[in-house]
């Protein structure tokens, strides 16, 4: 009863990738297996921890929920990505400077919600920041030294009423 | 003295050593890694509380050709997972204690078809009847472990008091209760482990101690020292989960991988690892207080009960733990506190962050603010009253030698939340509003480090090593979860050495590599093995004084030159140092009396809480975190430590529930064990004070544990403050909030239209 | 990771045309996916997944929003993302956009769909409320042509629907006329985001002369399926807007309300605070203040 393969063929990090799967198989999975890129994390496998984020034909997805069949056509974007030319991402800068990662586990999800989240909307708030991160669960920084590393990156700077500011409501 | 030393890196934020790997997706947890030729190993676990397995049957739909089956019989040492009692079996033989208790292993090179492997196995079983709560078994009828059903208990006695109770001007009872707490690290439980008929055995592992594991491997597989190597693998939080668990994981992957030949890797989903895995201890505190008219403290009976789960484990230091946390910051000349640690047939519990003091602090700082109300004094003023200053005596009659600043803790609290306007505000807000608000505070130590004798006994070796590529290592066993390890001591060596951060690095978590510094656990690796870097650092430079030419003062470079000529003489170039003991720390494990811990961690958390009253919904809209925790050397660290404890005390309080139905856990997905997110976190206010403490490295005291033991009981006291009622138990959840205030309501008639 | 691909078919047709052929070719065989937020996490939990899928996503024809002027017409495939970024959903039907926030996550949004959330048929269902007070229609569509019934008579008990075994759910069409309506959204669940609701109880209302002349009352695990609560409608229907209404409408709420114990909370709670949430509108209209 095993079902056909399919070859998937999609951009991945801005390099054309194909991939020869069970239509069904996890993007998650096929990303860690496959692809042999481990930066993405599996955390719940339910969608509910966002460990396992990446972004999807520029929107922010759980590659846990993804069927690779899906992924045809797309672009995807994975942590191994979110880095240029060597260069590191405002955020990667901003999470080693105020802390943003302590056991590291949710660190690439979280990166890429919040990268999706400065895409979409360069200078958030609190309140949308906390909003843009909330399918990321960090069991260890309480968030806060997170939110100050989105801060940091979106003001490009490093400035103490920001800091300030990621600690109000 | 080095603790009141200027320093130029010790105190400084510097970045996380291992940071970088981390933000670009490159650190390499344990599913990360693949081995040549390896396989996937699955557990099949009991689906019964307790009984006898009549039979085990392997269903013909499967080829059981392909597979490696591993049961009790396969294990050549002892069924044992050696911890404190050897109590606990590594599989199932023959009888069943627990739901989910692990009966067989199952090894395949397909991880799926070792899935359908698994649901093929049937198990019959000759059920007993189970106990699952601390009542059930203090009944001791059933019987389902030793003769007793009792894990351990303590006495602890200070004076006498019963001879107040006649003549206390107040007494107050009260009885609290906390449930059981899932750690919820984002990284499941795993190992791999890999079998070779000359090396012995090696496993990589997501774990806090790597010798614990090592010592574990070593009966069960019947070998000697040098034929087990355990090696951290990057780890994605543990919080204590990851403390005793993983001796059991690494025991079934190294017996599959002994049978099967090949390597093995086991790590769980969610699901298996919420519902198979340590948890917190569920406890049941029960005060009786004697005050006299101004609400000094003149006696504290407590009645201290854990459920322990089925085995042993670690149920009786976590008592012990609680026990000593007890009676809480303050002076009591009468104290006497009986607790005891009940089996039941539940997933066994285990170390979480804590580690028994949580259940003790939030019972007697509920107690606190019971008795104000009680007797009629602010429960602010009732703590001044009481608190233990410097000179005064503990419970066990320890003298606190150190300075003891918890008014000043308290005055800056008060003050940073500004508490007395708020409420003043509240006051004359709340009977108007459908949302009620309130403040809570706590105030509580947590004794750093094992207690008493239990760092003699650990007997710690660490220190440091030079490589020839001209690196120094830091070589101790102590592990890196998220909490700074890697950062602190490589700090803490720069700095006692006199060379850069960034010339510092740490050998690999490796029983084969480095010495055994104890395990990473009881807040205890900063400001022991931290102490003994110090001193390594400052014995390698003495060394290479007096042996290599080093000048007085040096350059980086001189520094290395010294160290090339050292290796010259000696072949090596190492620096290790064993604990020494503080000359006044005496405990008599006995009497429960004497220097419980060598330092104590001190703060006042208070919480501003929303009660909703037409949701029931209780949440914490800001929180405040004031701490005297000794130096603090990484300030972005300890912060960061402190944030996150105090959000995993936020969830213990209102969010984290585990649902047991027949000694299974019920909700065990994340979508139905639910911790705050980050709409849900309020904003956390971290501040320190600092008091070198003379032991520690640096004069740094622990502090991992601290900021868990404070939210709940501060959370609990806000809602308190805002609705007038006096929850006892957590998690306090809106049903449960529901069922008090709704109470209060007129009784509503449902009707049809 | 309980599930396993290889057992399961899936195949992305790529048009509409295609998909309704090969359903209407094996009636029940195919199970359409689209975003997958409900299939994958049954099938990563190693529940029953049916055994032959047929992918939705990236057909175009599914995945729109047309705005008719009389009314709104919203494709299956379109996702709580989509809705929410829509300015005409959200002027004109605030407690759409205000649902589709509430889905899960920011990265569940993306890909969660209406047709998904309405098939599903979860008590819970988070858009479902809304929809039910915004008098909405769903269109069905199959090879044998299309067929409008009320979202109302779509359920039909616990996790059933009205649809024939060869039938997608193509479109949900939204009557464009509650400008002049008070309106009201609330959802209570375990936490802030990404919480499966405990109860949510949506309102539109008409006043005309301080009297209800139009009500729509629906609610999420009231019972076993999203309802509008007919009853509570009744009991407020013609009333004017004062203290003395408040109770009745309360006690028709606690009679009408069937919820259940489950894993998440209790039908004591749900009942509670579903009458709670009635009178927090009903309150909010007495002073003005309900158009949220």
């Amino acid at each position: 009863m095993s079902a056909p393969w399919a070859t998937i063929r999609f951009i991945l990090n801005g390099e054309p990738c194909a991939v020869h799967a069970p239509p069904m198989k996890r993007l998650l999975d096929v990303l860690r297996e496959d692809l042999r890129l481990t930066g993405t994390k599996e955390g719940c496998g339910e969608g509910e921890c966002g460990s396992c984020s990446v972004r999807m034909n520029g929107e922010l997805v759980n590659s846990c929920l993804v069927p690779v069949i899906q992924a045809e056509g797309a672009t995807v974007q994975t942590i191994e990505g979110l880095a240029t030319n060597g260069e590191l991402h405002p955020l990667q800068k901003a999470f080693l400077a105020c802390g943003g990662a302590q056991c590291g586990i949710c660190t690439p999800g979280m990166l890429m919600a919040a990268a999706q989240l400065l895409d979409v909307n360069p200078h958030p708030n609190i309140a949308e920041i906390r909003e843009g991160l909330a399918g990321n669960l960090c069991r260890c920084t309480g968030f806060m030294r997170i939110f100050e590393s989105v801060v940091k990156a979106a003001a490009n700077e490093s400035t103490s009423t920001e800091e300030q500011a990621a600690h109000a409501r | 003295m080095t603790t009141h030393a200027k320093t130029r890196i010790v105190g400084t934020s510097v970045p996380r050593k291992e940071g970088a790997d981390k933000i670009m997706g490159r650190a390499l947890y344990v599913d990360d890694i693949e081995r040549e030729g390896m396989w996937h190993g699955a557990t099949v676990r009991s689906s019964i509380p307790r009984g006898l397995i009549r039979s085990i049957l392997y269903d013909r739909s499967i080829d059981w050709t392909e597979f490696t089956v591993v049961t009790a019989d396969d294990i050549p040492g002892q069924n044992i997972i050696q911890l404190i009692v050897a109590d606990q079996p590594c599989l199932a033989d023959g009888k069943v204690n627990h739901c989910d208790e692990a009966i067989l292993l199952l090894a395949h090179p397909d991880k799926h078809k070792l899935r359908e492997a698994v649901d093929a196995v049937r198990i019959e079983y000759d059920p007993l009847p189970p106990v699952f709560t601390i009542e059930e078994s203090e009944r001791r009828n059933p019987i389902v472990w030793g003769t007793d059903n009792l894990f351990k208990s303590f006495l602890l006695e200070k004076g006498d008091v019963d001879s107040v109770w006649d003549t206390a001007a107040h007494i107050v009872e009260g009885e609290y209760r906390t449930s059981a707490q899932e750690h919820l690290y984002i990284e499941n439980n795993g190992v791999i482990a890999e079998w070779n008929i000359e090396t012995g055995v090696t496993v990589w592992g997501s774990l806090q101690c790597p010798f614990y594991v090592h010592k574990s491997l070593l009966s069960v597989l019947d070998l000697p020292e040098d034929k087990v190597r355990v090696i951290q693998t990057e780890t994605g939080g543990a919080f204590g989960g990851k403390e005793d668990y993983p001796s059991v994981l690494a025991a079934h992957a190294a017996l599959l991988a002994r049978k099967s030949g090949h390597p093995v890797k086991m790590v769980y989903d969610r699901m298996e690892d919420l519902a198979a895995t340590t948890k917190r201890h569920p406890s049941r505190i029960r005060h009786r207080t004697a005050l006299d008219l101004d609400g000094k403290l003149l006696a504290m009976a407590i009645d201290l009960a854990t459920d322990g789960g089925a085995y042993s484990t670690l149920s009786s230091t976590v008592l012990s733990r609680a026990t000593l946390h007890s009676p809480g910051p303050y002076v009591c000349p009468n104290v006497r506190v009986r607790s005891h640690s009940w089996a039941t047939n539940t997933v066994p519990y285990g170390a979480f962050r804590g580690f028994g003091a949580p259940q003790a602090i939030f019972a007697v700082e509920r107690h606190m603010d019971e008795i104000a109300a009680a007797i009629g004094i602010d429960p602010i003023e009732l703590r001044r009253r009481n608190f233990l200053h410097d000179g005064d005596t503990t419970a066990t009659e320890q003298l606190m030698r150190d300075p003891v600043i918890l008014d000043q803790l308290l005055d800056r609290a008060l003050a940073e939340s500004d508490y007395d306007a708020k409420r003043a505000r509240f006051a004359r807000e709340n009977p108007n509003s459908p949302v009620k608000r309130g403040m809570g505070i706590s105030a509580f130590y947590h004794g750093s480090g094992f207690t008493g004798s239990g760092e003699r006994n650990l007997n710690s070796l660490a220190g440091l090593d030079v490589t020839p590529e001209g690196k120094v290592r830091v070589l101790v066993s102590s592990t890196e979860f998220g909490q700074g390890t890697n950062t602190i001591l490589t700090q803490i060596a720069a700095e006692s050495i006199g060379i850069d951060y960034d010339d510092i690095a740490m050998a690999p978590a490796d029983t084969g590599i480095v010495p055994n510094s104890g395990p990473t656990v009881a807040s205890r690796t900063s400001m022991v093995v931290g102490r003994l870097i110090e001193r390594a650092g400052l014995q390698l430079v003495n060394l290479l004084r007096e042996h290599a030419a080093l000048g007085k003062h040096f350059t980086r470079d001189e520094f290395f030159a010294a160290c090339e000529r050292y290796r010259a003489l000696n072949g090596k170039v190492e620096s290790l140092c064993r604990y020494e003991a503080p000359p006044d720390i005496f405990w008599d494990d006995q009497k429960y009396r004497g220097e419980a811990y060598p330092a104590f961690g001190w703060s006042i958390q208070v919480a501003q809480v929303a009660v909703d009253t037409l949701t029931y919904s209780a949440e914490v809209e800001e929180f405040w975190a004031v701490q005297e925790v000794g130096r603090v050397l990484n300030p972005a660290l300890a912060g960061g430590q402190i944030e996150g404890g105090v959000a995993q005390g936020i969830g213990y309080a209102l969010y984290e529930k585990v649902l047991l139905q027949n000694g299974h856990m019920a909700n065990n997905q994340m979508t139905n064990y639910i911790m705050p997110t980050a709409e849900d976190v309020p904003p956390i206010h971290v501040f320190f004070e600092q008091i070198p403490f003379q032991h520690g490295a640096y004069g740094a005291k622990g502090i991992g544990e601290l900021p868990h033991d404070g939210p709940a009981p501060a959370i609990l006291n806000a809602i308190r403050d805002a609705t007038g009622i006096g929850f006892r138990a957590i998690p306090l959840l809106p049903e449960d909030l529901f069922a008090e205030l709704a109470a209060q309501l007129p009784a509503e008639e449902p009707s049809a239209v | 990771m309980r599930g396993n691909a290889e057992a399961h078919q899936m195949i992305a047709p790529g048009s509409l045309a295609a998909v309704l052929d090969l359903m209407s070719s094996a009636p029940g065989e195919w199970t359409p996916i689209a975003g997958g937020t409900e299939i994958m996490v049954a099938h990563a939990a190693g529940k029953p997944v049916a055994e032959k899928l047929v992918s939705l996503w990236g057909i175009p024809e599914l995945r729109f929003i047309e705005d008719r002027t009389e009314s709104i017409a919203i494709g299956a495939a379109a996702t709580f993302r989509d809705l929410r970024a829509h300015a005409a959903i959200n002027a004109d039907w605030p407690l759409v956009s205000r649902a589709s926030s509430w889905i899960g996550s920011i990265a569940n949004q993306s890909r969660a769909t209406v047709g998904g959330n309405l098939v599903n048929g979860s008590p819970a269902a988070d858009s479902s409320p809304a929809f039910l007070v915004y008098d909405a229609e769903i269109e069905l569509v199959s090879s044998r042509g299309s067929r409008r019934i009320p979202y109302a008579a779509f359920h039909t008990g616990y996790k059933q629907n009205a649809m024939a075994p060869d039938e997608l759910l193509y479109a949900i069409h939204l009557p464009r006329r509650f400008a002049q309506h008070r309106q009201y959204l609330r959802k209570v669940g375990t936490r802030r985001a990404m919480a499966v609701a405990k109860v949510a109880l949506a309102v539109t209302a008409l006043l005309k002369e301080g009297q209800m002349s139009e009500i729509r009352v629906a609610a999420a695990s009231l019972a076993p399926f999203p309802v509008r609560l007919v009853q509570v409608e009744t009991a407020l229907l013609g009333q004017p807007i004062n203290s003395i209404t408040i109770q009745p409408a309360r006690a028709a709420l606690l009679a009408e309300a069937t919820p259940i114990d489950d894993i998440r909370s209790t039908a004591t709670y749900r009942r509670q605070v579903g009458a709670n949430l009635l009178e927090e509108f009903l309150i909010k209209l007495r002073t003005g203040d309900a158009s949220k």
